[in-house]
């Protein structure tokens, strides 16, 4: 026992010890904030307009397309095409070019917009958007509707999701949020899996590649040395989770010093204002026409809220380690088997097509939360780490949780089992590259 | 009083057998060569003494308990693929590997320092084993495989890639081992290389052991009765001379001022020969010549097998 705890506190100190470690402690957190605080950055932030020249041949469109925060038009109606295209092309002034044919009305037409600097997706789409808008209204005109009364006839809500617990307490929820916070956990557990597990791997073929392996192994028995590097990199692992939580919250607070004050402040009128809403129906359109934009994004942000951190934490931190000590073992079969990185290819693919499945099947379970491929995909070891994690914002049955956390510890225990098997046999043997078949008989083999 | 009794060992890997019923008796205090060609079967059994594996069947006692893992500590083993950690610093993975083999961090350290020391290489501590030379990194393989005091020393092909210098440095350090009690096994292929520092051996061919025993009983039983006998005089006198009572084998031939001849006894004693020729010649010098472990080895696997020596020779070669 006491030879386990050597090994392990060699390949954690050796590991902590490196400056890639502490380059990845500093880059992580940053990486997570940024998740969290870009978003609300960019829909807060004054953006620099861009400058568009139109062109409109239709002669529809002059003085009629509204300026946005990111996009200013400019009418060139003495212009041509050709001509503006130059301008565009040779002066500083514009950024982009919209060009409207003539017979836009007709409908199936091309607009085109050319641009030295890209304005961006969104302004795409609110190009068109608008557009679109202005025809529909010239069109209502001319069969003398009163847009007016089209847009009177046009209902805006807004939707509120509520969670009712077994015990019959309304949580408030936020789908986006939802999505956000699982499918960022499921992408952590993924990409540490992947990194941590490579890291037991690599080790194990530095052992082979030095020779140490057979110094060890006649001091220590083999599973020890396998257990001892899993854990010692698990506790790296961890570690630097630990560290990227304190980090982010520090970050965080900081943010919310900073950026996201005025955020808050947001929120809270916000809330003031949807009272009233609720409860003054009268006029519900003009308060939520005003509140639309902001709206959105302080839902999300009380989403973000509502989620029961506590829980998520305890249960990323059990499905890290788990799938982690699922994958890791046969990872350490894999470097053991092998003499050189260049020779895992053909044994890496098993093991990452459904890690790799996983995150596929999450961006399905994100979208339905409740689907039996959720189910299924929860509960089966291979998968349930990633697939849990993008489940549990949306609250999950406790029963499912238990079914999934028994077998992931089984599956972690069969999978040792065989590792443990191989690993023996492989640290042992140089110079050849073992098949599927050696590696089945390996598992026969008596001590 | 042996320390190490193997008793009718058997390991057999999925499609070839690695060893097929093998006794040893290793005694306590002595130097004990297991010889015998690459692939024979040797590395397999010194991983069952030190319980990297199991036999499949049979019995190993170790000081006369059956083989168990608190021996492990007992025991020091420098395998033939031998390497150390090549980022770690040489002190930090001297005083873990130590730890491995049970000693506390600070009986490693002392001891480490007195080996350190006397090798002087204290100025290595802090070296990263990436940085060592090839020579410098046999030198601390060598200590942290005896640091613990092992009763057993287990050496597998120890002189292969050490240079003149530090193979020489190694012999007399295990021979100082030795004279102080311990144990020492030596394994392999080469046999020329350490037969003069043995004083058992076992010879395994084709995971059997044909031939075990002290090594002056070995040679006495294979002994051939030639003598190398350098003269000075006429080359035709001495083998008339010579006729009755010796076979030639070599005929003289002229080395420098001398002539030099390979001689067997055959019916009658040295000193009948030597008074038969010293009439005729000046005798230099007269040396029995010893059969060599390579050479008995050969001689015992062509008398088991049949095969011709020359094709033994070739196997063994591969």
């Amino acid at each position: 026992m006491d030879k386990i705890l050597l090994i392990i506190q060699r390949e954690y100190l050796t590991r902590v010890k490196k400056k890639s470690f502490l380059i990845m402690t500093i880059i992580g957190p940053i990486l997570m904030a940024a998740m969290f605080v870009v978003p609300v950055w960019l829909a807060t932030r004054e953006n620099d307009q861009s400058q568009i020249m139109v062109v409109d041949e239709s002669l529809m469109f002059i003085n009629n397309l509204p300026a946005s925060k990111s996009i200013r038009f400019t009418y060139q109606p003495d212009v041509t095409y050709e001509k503006a295209q130059l301008i565009l092309s040779q002066t500083k002034d514009y950024d982009a070019l919209l060009y409207i044919p003539k017979n836009i009305i007709e409908g199936g037409i091309t607009v085109k917009l050319s641009y030295k600097k890209n304005i961006g997706a969104l302004s795409e789409t609110y190009i068109k958007d608008k557009i679109e808008e202005a025809i529909f209204k010239w069109k209502l005109l001319k069969n003398n509707i009163d847009p007016a009364q089209i847009e009177q006839a046009k209902t805006g809500i807004s939707m509120l999701t509520e969670k009712i617990t077994e015990d019959g307490n309304k949580e408030e929820t936020n789908t986006d949020a939802n999505m956000a916070v699982g499918f960022g956990g499921a992408f952590i557990i993924y990409f540490l899996i992947f990194l941590y597990g490579a890291q037991v791997m690599r080790g194990i073929i530095e052992e082979k590649t030095n020779r140490i392996i057979e110094v060890m192994i006649s001091s220590v028995k083999p599973f020890q040395l396998m257990m001892g590097k899993i854990v010692g990199i698990a506790l790296v692992g961890i570690t630097q989770f630990i560290l990227w939580i304190a980090l982010t919250i520090g970050i965080n607070l900081i943010a919310q010093e900073t950026i996201l004050k005025g955020f808050n402040k947001k929120l809270d009128e916000y809330e003031l204002n949807k009272e009233q809403v609720l409860s003054k129906s009268a006029d519900v359109s003009a308060i939520s026409k005003a509140q639309k934009d902001p709206g959105e994004t302080i839902e999300f942000l009380k989403g973000l809220k509502a989620i029961d951190y506590k829980t998520l934490i305890l249960l990323f931190l059990f499905y890290f380690i788990g799938g982690y000590l699922l994958y890791s073992a046969m990872f350490a079969a894999i470097g053991a088997a092998v003499d050189s990185e260049a020779d895992t290819q053909q044994f890496m693919l098993p093991i990452t097509i459904p890690l790799i499945l996983s995150f596929v099947m999450a961006q399905t379970v994100m979208q339905n939360p409740e689907s039996p491929v959720a189910f299924w995909g929860s509960i089966i070891p291979f998968t349930s780490p990633v697939i849990m994690m993008v489940r549990l914002p949306y609250g999950v049955p406790v029963m499912d949780i238990i079914l999934s956390v028994v077998l992931l510890i089984a599956g972690f225990i069969f999978t040792t089992w065989i590792a443990a098997r191989i690993y023996r046999t492989g640290i042992l043997m140089y110079g050849k590259k073992p098949t599927w078949k050696e590696l089945g008989k390996w598992l026969f083999y008596k001590g | 009083m042996s320390l190490l009794q193997v008793n009718n060992v058997s390991k057999r890997y999925a499609g070839h057998v690695a060893l097929d019923d093998v006794s040893l008796t290793i005694k306590e205090g002595e130097i004990f060569g297991l010889l015998g060609p690459n692939g024979a079967g040797k590395t397999s059994l010194i991983r069952i003494i030190n319980q990297i594996t199991g036999p499949d069947t049979g019995t190993v006692y170790f000081n006369g308990e059956l083989l168990n893992p608190k021996h492990i500590e007992q025991i020091g083993y420098l395998p033939e693929e031998r390497g150390l950690y090549k980022k770690m610093e040489v002190g930090e993975q001297a005083l873990y590997l130590a730890q491995l083999k049970g000693l506390s961090r600070s009986e490693a350290r002392a001891k480490l320092k007195y080996w350190f020391e006397k090798f002087e290489i204290q100025s290595w501590w802090n070296k990263k084993v990436e940085e060592l030379s090839k020579g410098m990194a046999q030198k601390v393989q060598f200590i942290v495989t005896v640091l613990h005091q092992p009763k057993l020393l287990i050496l597998d092909e120890p002189f292969s890639g050490f240079d003149p210098i530090n193979a020489n440095l190694l012999k007399n350090e295990i021979l100082e081992m030795r004279n102080k009690g311990t144990t020492v096994i030596f394994s392999t292929h080469n046999m020329g290389s350490v037969e003069e520092l043995c004083d058992s051996i076992a010879l395994i061919n084709k995971s059997k052991k044909i031939l075990d025993g002290p090594v002056n009983e070995i040679r006495d039983q294979y002994r051939e009765n030639l003598y190398e006998l350098v003269f000075k005089g006429n080359n035709l006198s001495f083998t008339n001379a010579l006729w009755s009572t010796a076979e030639l084998i070599d005929k003289p031939e002229l080395k420098g001022s001398y002539m030099c001849a390979k001689i067997k006894l055959t019916t009658h004693k040295l000193n009948d020969v030597l008074m038969s020729i010293i009439p005729f010649v000046e005798i230099v010098s007269i040396k029995e010549l010893l059969p060599g472990m390579n050479d008995i080895f050969i001689k015992v696997v062509s008398e088991k097998t049949g095969l011709r020596p020359e094709e033994i020779n070739a196997n063994m070669t591969e």
